[in-house]
């Protein structure tokens, strides 16, 4: 049953191909732990037996000494990176660019100089600048800048009011922010430069928003009234003005109408003086039989008396008695 | 057999290199310790280094700037502000030596940290009101929107300060550092990274946000009455200048008018005395004219001129004008 079993060793392990095949295995290793490629938009740095070399390594197939003697390590020194604070565009892959969902409420919430509070959120473009400080002057250097930056955007917010941080200030404190920013990742030696700090939403917080709102609507409400009240003005006064300048047209018109008449009558007096003048008695008579003519019969009763009858009252009641019974 | 022969020898040469040989990292310094005890000074280099085999153990200490980030703590500030305050430090171990015997590793040197940061911060809120861990700048003035903090009431104004947070944190950063020197930790920076109110703190900055704002809407509705109002009057005061300055107009021109007319009638009118009569009687007729009409009943006795006729004829008697005109 237990029979020994016969180790059977390969011919070529027994006349020496061993050497060959590890030889090859060796070499194959060494290949393939030299041989590596730095994409366009990174370099490299090697390291020899820990020790990095001064000269970083440019894109292209490059090659290092195999078997762990030299190490490189690669970074995306020419892309722009971004992290985010207090909100996250969906599908990023770094782990810093933005905080778990249940932090972001605390990283946005701030505290302005007037002791008023602010949400903001804003955006951090940066990019590697000095792969060597980035890879061994600070530990996490990009979870660093993440701390700098909300320290840096607390301060900028903390010396300004409310209503500079959410409406007049934004670009200033976009400003102030990256120089400070730029100030400590070169004090922190973090190896990045700061390209742009950028405000997202920034809002009063939810509670207060509605708040906010109304002194929005309010100053609506106040152009509109001051609009209502021009309107109203501009309503009546032009018409009153027309208003006013026909009454002045019109009297003018009477004044022309008054001072021509004035001369009309005028120039008639004169002609019939100037012939009045030649034969006043005749002309008197007649004007004054002409007059009459016109003036008595359109008068009602005409009753003549004689001169010697002195009771004219008998008369008046003896008609009144009989009214209409006796006509003229 | 020939070949694993000369096989071996390699092999043992690659092997004791291994355990004669260390390499230290661009981030890393190196203590030799044999039997637990330092040997020599740290290697702060990084590169290839060679030791005894087995005796000789080497320990690892980092060289780079290492985070230590405080958890939060609710504090309160000397003005009785409850707040929640984040603070971060990164330091570095300076003294390598120093460090690996008193600490030995990060985690001790980190619960280190956690007290002597957490008490210096707690020491330092206290010792200040809340502006001035929230402020930086002494001399900033706000910029202001103009038609928002008009009137009176403090919006839109900053709260003064006389060091600010940075002089704190400073301040902090000095007496912390002073303490973990004997640690052979160099301490870089201390920062707060957030302050926040805690929420019955919050609950009352929102409440006073809110009547803040209202305030503003209030100023903003009765400016728009007030100037509403003010249209308002300016129409009424224009219409009454319209009318009153277009009454006075016409009034003069009427007054003129009826001047320039009498003027005019009476120079023609009153030329001498018999253009005066002559007047007088045209107007008479006229007015007779205009006067008499249908209601009235004429008496008119035989006395009259006209009726003179009537009652007696005397064929001797010339008849005269003047016996009616006058």
């Amino acid at each position: 049953m237990n029979q020994p079993t016969e180790i059977r060793i390969p011919d070529f392990f027994r006349n020496g191909m061993i050497v060959w095949v590890l030889l090859i295995v060796v070499v194959l290793i060494g290949l393939v732990t030299s041989i590596y490629t730095v994409p366009a938009e990174s370099q490299g740095v090697v390291l020899r037996f820990g020790k990095a070399k001064l000269q970083a390594v440019e894109p292209g197939l490059r090659m290092k000494l195999p078997f762990g003697i030299e190490q490189v390590y690669i970074l995306p020194v020419r892309r722009q990176l971004k992290q985010e604070y207090g909100f996250s565009t969906p599908g990023g892959t770094n782990p810093n660019q933005f905080t778990d969902r249940r932090a972001r409420e605390i990283e946005k919430s701030m505290i302005t100089g007037d002791l008023n509070a602010a949400v903001v959120e804003w955006i951090v473009q940066y990019r590697i600048s000095d792969p060597e400080l980035y890879l061994f002057k600070v530990m996490d250097p990009e979870g660093t800048l993440r701390y700098i930056s909300e320290a840096v955007m607390r301060t900028v917010v903390g010396d300004r009011t409310v209503d500079e941080v959410i409406t007049i200030g934004r670009q200033e404190i976009e400003e102030e922010a990256r120089e400070r920013l730029a100030a400590s990742v070169k004090k922190y030696k973090l190896g990045i430069i700061i390209d742009q700090i950028q405000l997202q939403n920034v809002n009063p917080p939810p509670p207060v928003q509605a708040s906010f709102d109304e002194v929005n609507q309010a100053q609506q409400e106040r152009e509109r009234m001051i609009n209502e009240a021009n309107g109203e003005y501009n309503k009546e006064i032009p018409r009153s003005r027309g208003v006013a300048d026909q009454s002045i047209q019109a009297a003018e018109g009477y004044a022309l109408k008054r001072v021509n008449e004035a001369l009309g009558d005028v120039a008639r007096f004169n002609y019939r003086f100037k012939e009045f003048k030649k034969a006043p008695e005749v002309t008197r008579t007649r004007l004054y039989l002409e007059s009459m003519k016109e003036v008595i019969p359109k008068m009602g009763r005409k009753i003549i008396l004689d001169e010697d009858a002195s009771q004219v009252l008998p008369l008046l009641q003896l008609q009144a008695g009989s009214k209409g019974g006796l006509s003229q | 057999m020939k070949a694993q022969l000369v096989l071996i020898p390699i092999i043992l040469a690659l092997w004791a290199a291994y355990v004669c040989s260390y390499v230290v990292e661009e981030t890393d310094q190196v203590i030799i310790t044999q039997f637990g005890k330092p040997v020599g000074e740290p290697v702060t280099e990084a590169g290839l280094y060679f030791k005894l085999p087995f005796v000789q153990e080497i320990n690892r200490i980092e060289k780079r700037f290492l985070p230590w980030n405080g958890p939060s703590n609710e504090m309160s500030t000397k003005d009785k502000n409850y707040l929640i305050i984040d603070t971060f430090a990164r330091w570095k171990i300076n003294d390598p030596m120093q460090y690996f015997l008193r600490l030995r590793d990060e985690r001790s040197a980190l619960s280190r940290l956690d007290d002597i940061l957490g008490s210096e911060t707690r020491n330092a809120v206290a010792k200040h009101n809340l502006i001035e861990i929230v402020r930086t700048t002494k001399d900033r003035k706000a910029k202001t929107d103009e038609s928002l903090v008009q009137g009176i009431g403090k919006v839109g104004m900053l709260y003064d300060i006389e060091i600010g947070r940075e002089v704190v944190e400073e301040a902090i950063l000095k007496t912390a550092a002073n303490k973990l020197n004997d640690f052979g930790i160099e301490l870089l920076d201390v920062r707060f990274k957030r302050i926040n109110y805690n929420e019955t703190v919050r609950r009352r900055i929102y409440e006073r946000m809110v009547s803040e704002r209202n305030q503003i809407a209030d100023r903003f509705r009765s400016e728009g009455a007030g100037e509403a109002a003010k249209i308002m009057g300016k129409k009424e005061k224009d219409l009454q200048e319209i009318e009153s300055e277009a009454y006075k107009t016409v009034q003069r021109i009427f007054g003129e008018a009826d001047a320039n007319a009498s003027a005019i009638y009476a120079e023609a009118y009153n030329q001498n005395p018999e253009s005066v009569e002559f007047y007088g009687f045209l107007k008479t007729l006229e007015t007779y004219k205009e006067v008499l009409n249908s209601d009235l009943s004429l008496f008119i006795t035989t006395k009259s001129p006209l009726f003179k006729l009537f009652k007696s004829f005397d064929p001797n008697n010339k008849f005269q004008g003047k016996d009616i005109s006058e």
